[in-house]
């Protein structure tokens, strides 16, 4: 195979049973570098799941999966995770630290500190007023917790970002203010990102490529334009329809 | 007032020692219970185990966990050598972190325990390590939880460790303990509020500690941690010996817990003092340990009855009499244990059977032998150990006496439970002051039931063949009759124009001359 056909990030035949539950059943998948894929799937689909065997949050039972060529398995995992960023719906900023140690979390566990000046693009990389830099988290808004916390997983130049219902606790304006920016930092910066969602609406507006996820397997691997015309098949089909009939209906409402 | 005011003013080295031996325990309490907790928190068995030993020890009474480390300590000196101190410092030491373990452990294991799930998640999404995540996340997050912990450990220790003085170690249970045995209850308050006021001054610099952890205000949390290591640092320095080697030889003398045996070692000390010898004081020993504090060196000198030995430490219940008896304690403590007895003192403290003069004119009572007569007709008090002593059994074999009926006092009660006639006979410590004051008799036992009971002053070891310290204490062998004890003791005793064990012992020392 040649090196530049390599696929950025790799899972090959990974499974993972909790006694005889069988939370991600032998998928096999290839991300190429500067994708921004969704996995979508109801409550207990194996999204999350699948999205921790790469940060090694979760070790695969079976199977191996390979950033560049390499398995994630073969690095410790502090390592590992210092090259990726990691968002999750419950954010777990540090309250006894300031939102620029927050943010400095990670330069500091490799060794180094962030400067201001990096501070502050950090900041307004993701819409935050520098005045905030010197507050505890207690004291920010749900939003604004968030966004510290996608500026503290972007804060060590991670290639891969991964995301964990990012935005699921949030209001629907601040939702989709920083989903759009998540996309556009995405691009800016040149990620490659996983974003877990159980929102299909949110999947279909920000990914490249959906995943869908039933019962541990992936059953339906398309772009959003393909999902929309009706491919994928009926567990996908059945999450497009409730945005498909909302935009419907919106529409409707709009001519009258 | 101005008693307790005096009091409080002589408390400078008890507290000295109490701040320091509190502040130990505390600190050991923390750096055993702050890594157990950290396991505790990543295992539930180690949890329940720790946390279950740290709640037994707790079920165990204080002064009994105190006394225990004394066996202990001696079996210990299988492994770890003869030299390993089994009172004074060391046991008081490690009974005490024992017992601050729980409140420590139980709130750290708690605080760990319910750290933020999701601050965990964030760790280690981070890229920490098992100890960064503990040293950046976990530790500042339960601090304040941890030092509300040790805050109450501080508390719970600095009042248990006034039980110390009971195994040889000073605090300020010593004029607790001292007051409680002479009446003078102006020291025992002394003793309450020195270590109450030590409690709420501890309790409030941590609190500040805790404040300024909980409200990320590190200014706050420094100021108490300075203050409070200036606490120890000065309770440090000051109990430090200052006066150097000025060449005087050193000796100290150990006392039980009743007012004869303050004034004993009082007056041993003064005569030593004089004799230029530099003297310190163990006082209010537990009757089973001061004789192994002699034979350990734990202290030097102290004064102990001939009865007590013979049945305590050679355990012997028969009654060979009083010469036979003095010979063979003399030779088993020299040849068992290498203690010297320096002699007796010329007084015993026995136990007696006591009448008021009036009974003893009216019945013609002088002897137990007259009492077993009248004794049908007759109660006899005495204090709870008496009745269950193999002296009670022997006198009333003896004697053959039966009593109508058989009364318990606690001893301060045995004497006004006399004069009021709720008994008509006592069980009495022959050398009570009160037996004087109250003009009672102690009735004579022409069969010797009863063992004798002589004051005998012991040497430890290292003193035993010093001719230098024999020399010097020779004015007191033999010397003090039993009126004299008397006397002295009961200006302790007394409820009224009450004097201290050292003005006694020096009142003592005068009828010497």
């Amino acid at each position: 195979m040649e090196p530049a056909a390599l696929p950025f990030l790799q899972f090959d035949d990974v499974s993972r049973r909790y006694g005889d539950v069988v939370a991600v059943d032998g998928v096999s998948l290839a991300i190429p570098a500067g994708q921004f894929v969704a996995l979508v799937g109801a409550s207990g689909s194996g999204k999350s799941t699948l999205l921790k065997t790469v940060n090694r949050l979760i070790a695969p039972s079976q199977g191996r999966v390979l950033i560049e060529g390499e398995d994630v398995a073969g690095l410790p995992p502090p390592r590992l995770r210092q090259g990726i960023g990691y968002v999750f719906q419950g954010i777990g900023l540090f309250a006894h630290m300031r939102v620029a140690e927050n943010i400095g979390m990670g330069p500091r566990l490799a060794g180094g500190r962030l400067s201001a000046e990096r501070l502050a693009e950090l900041m307004a990389l993701v819409e935050l007023d520098p005045s905030l830099a010197g507050r505890y988290p207690d004291e920010l808004s749900g939003g604004q917790r968030q966004r510290v916390g996608v500026a503290r997983a972007l804060a060590g130049n991670p290639r891969l970002l991964l995301m964990d219902e990012p935005f699921g606790a949030l209001d629907p304006v601040t939702r989709a203010g920083l989903g759009e920016r998540v996309r556009a930092l995405h691009g800016e910066l040149g990620l490659t990102t996983v974003m877990v969602t159980h929102d299909m609406a949110e999947a279909l507006l920000l990914a490249d490529r959906v995943l869908v996820m039933d019962k541990g397997r992936v059953v339906a691997d398309e772009a959003p334009q393909a999902l929309l015309g009706g491919a994928g098949g009926e567990v996908a089909q059945a999450l497009v329809a409730v945005p498909r009939a909302q935009a419907r209906k919106l529409a409707g409402r709009l001519a009258r | 007032m101005n008693a307790l005011l005096d009091a409080l003013g002589n408390l400078g080295p008890q507290l000295a020692q109490h701040v320091l031996l509190s502040a130990a325990a505390v600190a050991f309490a923390i750096v055993l219970a702050l890594p157990l907790a950290v396991w505790a928190s990543r295992s539930p068995p180690v949890a329940r185990l720790a946390l279950g030993f740290a709640s037994l020890v707790q079920t165990i009474p204080a002064l009994a966990l105190l006394a225990l480390f004394f066996p202990v300590l001696l079996a210990a000196r299988a492994v770890l050598g003869e030299g390993l101190p089994t009172l004074g410092f060391l046991p008081a030491w490690l009974a005490l972190s024992l017992y601050a373990l729980l409140p420590i452990l139980r709130n750290a294991v708690t605080a760990l325990v319910n750290i933020d799930p999701q601050a965990r998640e964030a760790a280690d999404g981070l890229g920490m390590t098992a100890w960064q995540k503990l040293r950046l996340v976990e530790a500042p997050l339960a601090a304040p939880y941890v030092m509300a912990g040790i805050r109450t450990a501080s508390v719970w220790t600095i009042g248990a460790a006034t039980l110390a003085t009971t195994i040889g170690q000073p605090s300020l249970g010593d004029p607790i303990f001292a007051g409680l045995q002479t009446q003078n209850w102006a020291l025992v308050l002394a003793g309450c509020v020195a270590s109450a006021g030590l409690a709420l001054v501890a309790d409030a610099l941590f609190a500040l500690i805790e404040r300024g952890l909980a409200l990320r205000r590190p200014a706050l949390a420094l100021a108490g941690a300075v203050l409070a290591l200036l606490g120890v640092a000065g309770a440090a320095l000051s109990a430090a010996d200052w006066r150097g080697d000025d060449g005087r030889e050193s000796v100290v003398i150990g006392a039980k817990t009743f007012s004869e045996q303050y004034i004993l070692a009082r007056a041993i000390g003064l005569t030593l003092e004089e004799a230029g010898y530099r003297v310190t004081y163990r006082e209010g020993l537990g009757s089973a340990v001061i004789h192994e504090a002699l034979v350990d060196g734990g202290i030097d000198l102290y004064v102990d009855y001939t009865g007590t030995i013979w049945a305590n430490e050679l355990g012997r219940s028969d009654n060979p009499g009083r010469e036979a008896m003095f010979a063979k304690i003399v030779a088993w403590e020299r040849e068992a244990n290498g203690v010297g007895v320096l002699g007796g003192l010329g007084f015993e403290n026995a136990y007696g059977l006591a009448v008021r003069g009036d009974t003893a004119r009216a019945q013609g009572l002088a002897t137990i032998a007259d009492l077993a007569r009248v004794a049908p007709r007759l109660t006899v008090g005495g204090d709870p150990e008496w009745f269950e002593r193999p002296e009670w059994a022997a006198v009333r074999q003896a004697y053959g006496l039966r009593f109508a009926r058989q009364r318990t006092f606690a001893p301060t009660f045995m004497y006004s439970a006399l004069q009021s006639g709720e008994a008509d006979v006592i069980s009495a410590y022959t050398s009570d002051g009160r037996i004087a004051a109250d003009g009672l008799v102690v009735l004579g036992d022409p069969l010797g039931a009863l063992p004798s009971y002589d004051a005998v002053l012991l040497a430890a070891p290292r003193l035993a063949g010093d001719a230098k310290v024999a020399a010097a204490l020779r004015p007191l062998v033999g010397a003090i009759d039993v009126e004299t004890m008397r006397e002295a003791n009961y200006m302790v005793d007394r409820d009224q124009d009450k004097r201290t064990p050292d003005e006694a012992a020096r009142w003592l020392l005068e009828q010497l001359r």
